[in-house]
């Protein structure tokens, strides 16, 4: 009884274990193709537009709202200490150094992230990734780092725009509807807000940009059988992509700031 | 005669269920095998090993006299520019047109100028009846359509190995022939070395010279198309029977067995 229970602990650890080494080799192999030519520039170009403009409307949407939500609540907070005058500064720094990236990084997983993941599953059952194999090609380089690179480029970018429009946003909130002084809004927000905080966000969405290209695309290589292999595969990446997000944001805020 | 091919007791079992049970067998240069056999048998999977899409449990698998199990990534992409492979279903891009699925190799392999790349697709595309089609993507085509694409695609690059898995299967019968007399014809020009998986029962005796019986994963016969018609093995003798009766009858199968 005790025995088997320990088996079958042991069989978990020892398998999650070998998923982990699985991944962390697939990733180690990403990387060596980026970092080797041939690099697909056109097909980087068209992962860029799927991952990054296409993403675009979502992110102004919730840049948007989010920034306006925080304007509120750390209006009614800020304005219990009389210190009102810093909602320019609280917006942008909790956008800036955390939201910003956080949030744009699950949106993108959900949008472009499980797309990923779907399409390279479908390519697997399909046998379109054995098709280039045996062309002698890499599937990797024409299905993989491309996704990586245009990840790793768009992400930065959309996390700009989601902490630019999230701003104006509480600056919306802040001075349309609660009153504030629109300069002392932007003032206090030019003056509290360091370089440290943004370089640090835009470093938060590159690593993001990895981890949601490296988890979809694994998921994706790996899928099992049929429809509801992928489908699984699907569900998985959006999971963990967005659970190791968070996990690794705890990381970085704990190093970086 | 030199062996191009040659299959070393080949092992191979999915989930402890044994597929392929002690398979050897060996394919001369410039010889074209027939691989026939009852639908799931093994006859896919050993296609796979040939091409060291899968490796063995047990056993070995000699191309041009390397061993595909020990050849690294970089080797085995090299030794597979020789190969052609038309997958059972397909397997064409279906991101990418017609003309793009076709050119894909001669853009990536062999990196030629667009220029010869539109004329070398068009040819191809001309041999298997194709013309015209060249905007479409996969989904827009039909399925007998889309087996002629990956046809055209594997033999774009004149390859000196090729592996078809049942490139016939699905087609209306006009059709069916004119594509193997497609494939002798290239297998003619070309000398390649080539198997193939085909249910189309006696036909493709008339463009191969060797025939392989896949049975309950080992290999049952082979021999020439001649000494396969004289054969007394009932296993042969009901193949023959049964699938001559489902070629004629124009046997449909819709995947469901793939
Ligand atoms: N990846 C796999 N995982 C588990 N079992 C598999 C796998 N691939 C094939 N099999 C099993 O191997 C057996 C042989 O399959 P295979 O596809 O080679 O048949 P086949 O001879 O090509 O049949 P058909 O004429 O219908 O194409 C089948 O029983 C199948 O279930
Ligand atoms: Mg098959």
């Amino acid at each position: 009884m005790l025995l088997d229970a320990l088996q079958k602990v042991g069989h978990i650890v020892l398998h999650s274990l070998s998923a982990v080494g699985r991944m962390g080799l697939f990733l180690l192999q990403i990387v060596v193709c980026a970092l080797t030519p041939p690099w697909k520039g056109r097909l980087v170009l068209n992962r860029i537009v799927f991952i990054g403009t296409q993403s675009v409307l979502v992110i102004a949407l919730t840049g948007g709202f989010t920034g306006m939500v925080l304007a509120l609540q750390g209006y009614h907070a800020l304005s219990r200490f009389g210190s009102d005058a810093f909602l320019g500064p609280l917006v942008a720094m909790s956008l800036v150094r955390e939201l910003g990236p956080v949030v744009a990084a699950l949106m993108v997983t959900g949008r472009a992230g499980s797309a990923i993941t779907a399409e390279i599953g479908i390519m697997r059952i399909s046998e379109q990734l054995d098709a280039m194999e045996l062309m002698g090609l890499n599937p990797f380089r024409y299905v993989v780092v491309p996704n990586l690179l245009a990840a790793m480029i768009a992400m930065p970018l959309l996390t700009a725009m989601f902490d630019v429009i999230g701003i104006w946003g509480g600056y919306l909130i802040g001075v349309r509807t609660l009153g504030m002084s629109g300069g002392t809004y932007l003032a206090e927000v030019a003056q509290y807000l360091e370089w440290s905080d943004i370089s640090g966000g835009i470093w938060k969405s590159l690593t993001f940009g990895v981890i949601i290209c490296w988890v979809s695309c694994y998921k994706g290589w790996h899928a099992g059988f049929g429809a509801e292999g992928v489908s699984r595969a699907t569900t998985q990446a959006v999971v963990l992509a967005s659970v190791l997000i968070l996990v690794w944001d705890y990381f970085m805020t704990s190093v970086l700031f | 005669m030199d062996a191009m091919i040659r299959v070393v007791d080949v092992h191979k079992a999915f989930d402890e269920v044994p597929v392929l049970d002690g398979v050897s067998f060996s394919i001369p240069k410039g010889h074209f095998a027939a691989l026939i056999g009852r639908s799931g048998h093994g006859k896919s999977v050993l296609l796979r090993h040939l091409a060291g899409l899968v490796r063995p449990d047990r056993g070995q698998v000699f191309v041009d006299g390397e061993d595909l199990a020990h050849l690294g990534g970089h080797a085995l992409r090299r030794l597979r520019r020789r190969f052609g492979f038309v997958f059972q279903g397909g397997a064409l891009f279906d991101s990418m047109t017609v003309l793009d699925n076709v050119a894909f190799p001669l853009r990536e392999c062999l990196r030629l100028p667009e220029r010869s790349v539109r004329e070398r697709v068009a040819t191809a595309l001309a041999q298997v009846g194709l013309s015209g089609s060249e905007a479409k993507l996969p989904a827009q085509i039909s399925g007998g359509m889309g087996k002629r694409v990956a046809l055209a695609r594997a033999l774009v690059l004149e390859p000196e190995i090729l592996f078809f898995d049942e490139p016939t299967t699905g087609l209306d019968p006009i059709t069916a022939q004119s594509i193997l007399d497609l494939i002798a014809r290239c297998q003619r020009d070309l000398g390649f070395t080539g198997v193939m998986v085909s249910h189309q029962i006696p036909r493709v005796f008339d463009i191969t010279q060797q025939v392989l019986v896949l049975h309950r994963g080992q290999v049952r016969f082979d021999g020439t198309p001649e000494q396969l018609r004289v054969s007394t093995d009932e296993v042969i003798l009901g193949l023959l029977g049964a699938e001559d009766a489902a070629g004629s009858n124009g046997r449909s199968r819709n995947g469901l067995e793939t």
